[in-house]
């Protein structure tokens, strides 16, 4: 398979070199393909085509990738455009993906290009299986969880076909970072979670009686007063009318207790969490996650073992280092455990085994299979609730081959239990 | 990618099922509450234990004989996010704003994923037990505290009996059932 674009060249001599550092690096791997066959044939996804995505995109398109998703859920807003470099003024309020798709489309027509104005959540399994590689630019972690969580359930029940690295970029002003998940092989993102600097929250004694900053005044109008005038309507950061509502109260309460500085984009910034977005750390950080992306796509060259870490707060500063996994780890750190027992076994008798077994040996096992409660310890109310069910026959409260969720007081975490019945 | 995907090391048997973490921990954290008499759970709907009412009967203290009614929403971003905490009466509490803001740190600013569904309500306990005027929520009560000790006690008594405190009506929370006493004062 050739490469048949203009911008190639220099990548081209890059994937036909040995490795400087690669031990037992071929130009061919066992399936007879090299490098640039593997990136040919690559079919990478990006998540967010904000201020990480465009520069993304552009990197993958400029790098030799033919194949290229974008989702992303949210639309232009005029304050993008200093950085999100693929929209233009007459782009506000259009998809983000379906614009910056369109002008990838139009500077390098080489690339095929598909763009997906939904939610990751919208999408199904299949669609994520389809990709070589993903890789995020998103400025929510709630997202990246979710992708998280689907990729690293995908390996346990695919195997290699549902092995999809992550190439995870994230910025916060001038601090930034790039790491490469591999699902069952390396830290997950939920190992990591303490990672993330938490959003920024004061006493709700203060924010109610003594304020002294303008955040103070304008968390009182958004979160306390807010609650109090429209107990049934949510605030929306996007909704002008909705932040100047809170700009006139906040106002009102700064000039009570001579607090300067309340102003519609502070407000705006409180209400969102906004941390400002930087051009530059955005273009690092994403130069990273593609060029992570093209290395191991074609092994041409060792990647990042897993966690790189940029800092231009004071001059530059860059390192990494191995992010360790979490053995109790909620998502990919999970404890398993099988158990055969005949269908006629009560589930009393289940938690029993549970108990007694010496692989087990738990003390008092809660026991829930999906969205259903088996049987709950504690509190009162749910034991009471679920205490029916230990009489029951296991056949009766489930089929043959369902992993169940134990959580117990010895454990840190959760166990997971797959139970086949014996005749 | 295979070379990648070699270094992968099938030692046990992984979980199948993916169960959102949230609810892991949730499970983890409602089966491993304390038995405490003072403390009872309410589920409005029993098949979802991410909304629930934690009702709190001091066993002494300024609140004995009353009984608070606290809603619990647990959402998917736990424990990253501590859940929504508010008092669904309007109570006289120098801590506790008629609105049911709660004023308590480990459910805002010292929130930490380690913390537990029982951290908050050891935190609520603490609020009836040894209510804090220099934090306050609501500053009348606070003022009504410090000022005048013997006051407080007559007007937290008078609102826990549905009573008119400071031109406020406050709701009757007294126990249905004798509270659980144990004589501490």
């Amino acid at each position: 398979m050739a490469l048949s674009f203009k911008c190639d060249t220099g990548i081209s001599r890059y994937l036909q070199l040995k490795a400087p550092h690669v031990e037992g690096f071929s130009l061919v791997n066992d399936e007879n393909e090299t490098p640039r066959d593997l990136l040919a044939k690559a079919k990478v996804l990006v998540i967010g085509a904000g201020g990480l995505g465009c520069e993304i995109l552009k990197n993958l398109a400029m790098s030799g990738f033919n194949d290229i998703h974008v989702i992303d859920m949210d639309t232009i807003d005029l304050s993008n455009l200093n950085r999100q470099f693929l929209f233009r003024k007459d782009d506000v309020s259009k998809p983000k993906a379906e614009v910056a798709a369109a002008f990838i489309r139009r500077r390098s027509p080489h690339v095929s290009i598909t763009s997906h104005f939904k939610r990751i959540q919208e999408m199904p399994e299949e669609f994520y299986l389809d990709f070589t590689l993903i890789i995020c630019g998103l400025d929510s972690i709630e997202a990246r969880r979710w992708i998280n969580a689907l990729v690293c359930g995908m390996v346990e029940e695919h195997g290699f076909k549902g092995f999809k690295p992550i190439i995870d970029g994230g910025t916060e002003g001038l601090r930034g970072n790039a790491r490469v998940i591999l699902p069952s092989i390396n830290a997950c993102l939920d190992c990591g979670l303490d990672l993330y600097s938490k959003k920024v929250t004061y006493p709700i004694c203060t924010i109610a009686n003594t304020p002294r900053l303008p955040e103070h005044c304008i968390e009182w109008a958004s979160v306390l007063e807010w609650a109090r005038i429209f107990p049934d309507k949510k605030l929306d950061g996007d909704d002008p009318d909705h932040i100047n509502w809170v700009v006139e109260k906040a106002a009102a309460r700064a000039a009570d207790f001579n607090i300067p500085g309340i102003n519609y984009s502070l407000a705006q910034g409180v209400v969102k969490n906004i941390i400002p977005a930087i051009a530059s750390t955005n273009a690092i950080v994403a130069a990273a996650c593609t060029n992570e992306a093209l290395k191991v796509v074609t092994t041409c060259n060792p990647y990042l073992d897993n966690y790189m870490f940029y800092s231009g707060l004071e001059g530059v500063y860059m390192f990494s280092f191995p992010y360790a996994r979490n053995p109790d780890c909620l998502v990919c750190g999970k404890k398993a455990g099988s158990l055969s027992l005949s269908a006629n076994t009560t589930l009393e008798d289940l938690i029993t085994a549970l108990r007694e077994s010496p692989v087990f040996q738990l003390r008092a096992p809660t026991l829930s299979l999906g969205q259903t409660n088996l049987y709950f310890q504690k509190p009162k109310e749910l034991e009471e609730l679920t205490r029916p069910n230990l009489a029951k026959s296991i056949g009766e409260l489930f089929e043959s081959g369902s992993t169940l969720t134990v959580t117990d007081p010895t454990l840190t975490t959760s166990l997971s239990v797959t139970v086949t019945f014996c005749s | 990618m295979l070379k990648i995907w070699a270094q992968r090391k099938d030692d046990a048997q992984k979980n199948k099922s993916v169960v959102p973490p949230y609810r892991i921990r949730l499970q983890k954290d409602l089966s491993e509450l304390a038995d405490d008499p003072t403390t009872r759970l309410e589920f409005a709907n029993t098949s979802d234990q991410t909304k629930f009412t934690v009702v709190y009967q001091p066993p002494g203290g300024l609140y004995h004989g009353g009984e608070f009614k606290f809603s619990f929403e647990v959402s998917e971003e736990y424990p990253h996010k501590p859940p929504k905490v508010l008092c669904v009466q309007k109570i006289y509490h120098p801590n506790i704003d008629t609105d049911g803001h709660v004023c308590l740190n480990v459910l805002r600013e010292d929130w930490k994923p380690v913390l537990s569904i029982q951290s908050i309500i050891f935190g609520l306990h603490l609020l009836f037990m040894a209510p804090n005027p220099e934090d306050p929520l609501n500053n009348d009560a606070a003022q009504n505290m410090i000022n005048d000790p013997t006051g407080f006690k007559m007007n937290v008594t008078t609102s826990m009996r549905g009573g008119n405190v400071m031109n406020a009506k406050y709701e009757c929370v007294l126990a249905p059932t004798p509270a659980h006493s144990k004589g501490r004062r």
